[in-house]
């Protein structure tokens, strides 16, 4: 409980870095007031603020359709998954916070463009199929990636990520449903799902983050059980998952190297263009300064109700202290 | 019993922001009742500028599928907890009294239940 409590980042004791060590070999979970190592601290500070970040960046495009989806049900589904994602930024900002770091001041690291986000989300969504690929390959891809992170030595972390892979799943399942109905629809629609599934395929492998022999901090996140899986076995198992999908689906991957090893069991994929990648990371992707531009606008213009919640509470707060307990609540 | 370890040094706790800048909204940790019958869990925390706005957003935040029929918010800086190390001495009277567990005790063959 009392998560913000923490001995203060960089007090040193021989036996604390023993016990740190114990808890790790016996995979137990590390809590936030424990003693844990600078760099751990600053490695999980980074990597759950940058996942939160992805979480409220990516409700963008999505967010997008909302006004324009097809049906009341179909918006309905799409303000439910959105707001989800709302959530999941909340829970991993919580999380972050027990590591000693401010809420506000991580939100100030993303608006000023000094932390990153999933680089997926700097694509643009140019049509209502866009909201299904993204269920079924972006939120599928992150539930490749989240689903072992449930598992991840920090505890509240870990914690968070049980609560989001719960919600994940329905937002795969949608996703995918929306394809499905598209894929199965007028020529004109099924046309529509296989342009959206052309343009998410590759960014969504992406997603993996670099392969395993240019992932230099990975073999550190392994050892503190912060990682499980490297990216290029997760890439894999992810790919493994999907290629049959398709195939209900009816529609196609865009890569013609695409096939089932018999040998392996796996199927092998064709070159990723990694030099994208580096690109859409470094900011120049198709929304990046859309996405930011989105993200400080909206940030600025909830000032007010910031300033407005706070007033309310200090004007109340005086009666509230006087009144007693009226129920015992255990 | 395991090896006595090192007592940790006198906790630090998170001091007040720094004066320069203006309190954010408090922290709450968030309590939830999954079901009639059951107790409150700690569900997780979040910032609110009062308790009311505070049971507002952990119902947005915590029970979007119906994971709760009751929910409490406490400032999280009305909690006291104990040591974070949970093989301190603090716990160490309740390890070695095997007798206060019904395994301890054998029964007679003729005792079918109890
Ligand atoms: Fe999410
Ligand atoms: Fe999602």
């Amino acid at each position: 409980m009392a998560e913000r409590d923490h001995l203060e980042p960089g007090e040193q004791s021989p036996a604390l870095a023993r016990r740190f060590d114990e808890m790790l070999a016996e995979d137990d979970r590390i809590e936030p007031r424990d003693w844990m190592p600078d760099a751990y601290r600053a490695t999980l500070i980074r990597q759950i603020a940058q996942h939160a970040h992805s979480e409220i960046i990516g409700m963008q495009p999505e967010a997008n359709w909302i006004t324009r989806a097809p049906s009341l049900r179909r918006k309905a589904i799409l303000m439910a998954k959105v707001q989800d994602e709302a959530g999941h930024g909340l829970y991993l900002y919580g999380a972050a916070e027990t590591l000693g770091v401010d809420r506000r001041d991580l939100l100030e690291l993303l608006n000023t463009r000094k932390q990153r986000y999933s680089s997926i989300f700097n694509y643009p969504t140019t049509s209502w199929a866009d909201v299904g690929a993204i269920g079924w390959l972006v939120d599928g891809a992150a539930i490749t990636n989240q689903v072992p992170l449930c598992r991840c030595s920090y505890g509240p972390y870990a914690r968070a990520m049980v609560r989001i892979c719960k919600e994940e799943s329905f937002h795969q399942r949608q996703g995918f449903d929306l394809l499905l109905t598209l894929s199965k629809g007028t020529a004109e629609q099924h046309a529509m799902a296989q342009d959206a599934v052309n343009r998410w395929w590759w960014p969504s492998l992406m997603m993996f983050g670099p392969p395993d022999d240019q992932s230099p901090n990975s073999a550190q996140s392994m050892a503190w059980g912060i990682k499980r899986f490297s990216n290029d076995e997760l890439r894999q198992k992810f790919v493994d998952m999907t290629v049959p999908q398709a195939d209900v689906l009816g529609l196609s991957l865009p890569d013609p190297e695409l096939t089932l090893d018999g040998q392996t069991g796996h199927y092998r994929f064709g070159p990723i263009d990694w030099d994208e990648f580096a690109r859409v990371l470094k900011g120049g992707g198709p929304c990046n300064e859309q996405r930011i531009a989105h993200r400080v606008k909206a940030h600025d213009e909830g000032e007010w109700v910031r300033q407005a919640a706070a007033a309310h509470a200090a004007k109340h707060a005086p009666v509230r202290a006087l009144k007693p307990a009226t129920e015992a609540v255990a | 019993m395991n090896e006595i370890v090192e007592p940790p040094p006198p906790q630090k706790l998170a001091g007040p922001p720094p004066p320069q800048r203006l309190a954010g909204p408090p922290l709450w940790e968030v309590f939830i009742r999954g079901r009639r019958g059951l107790s409150h869990v700690h569900a997780g925390s979040l910032h609110a500028p009062d308790a009311e706005m505070a049971l507002r957003n952990a119902r947005d935040v915590y029970t979007r599928r119906g994971e709760g029929v009751s929910i409490w918010v406490v400032p999280s800086v009305a909690i006291c907890a104990s040591s974070p190390d949970e093989k301190d001495p603090f716990f160490a009277p309740a390890a070695d009294k095997v007798y206060r567990h019904p395994t301890f005790y054998t029964l007679p063959e003729e005792v079918r239940q109890m």
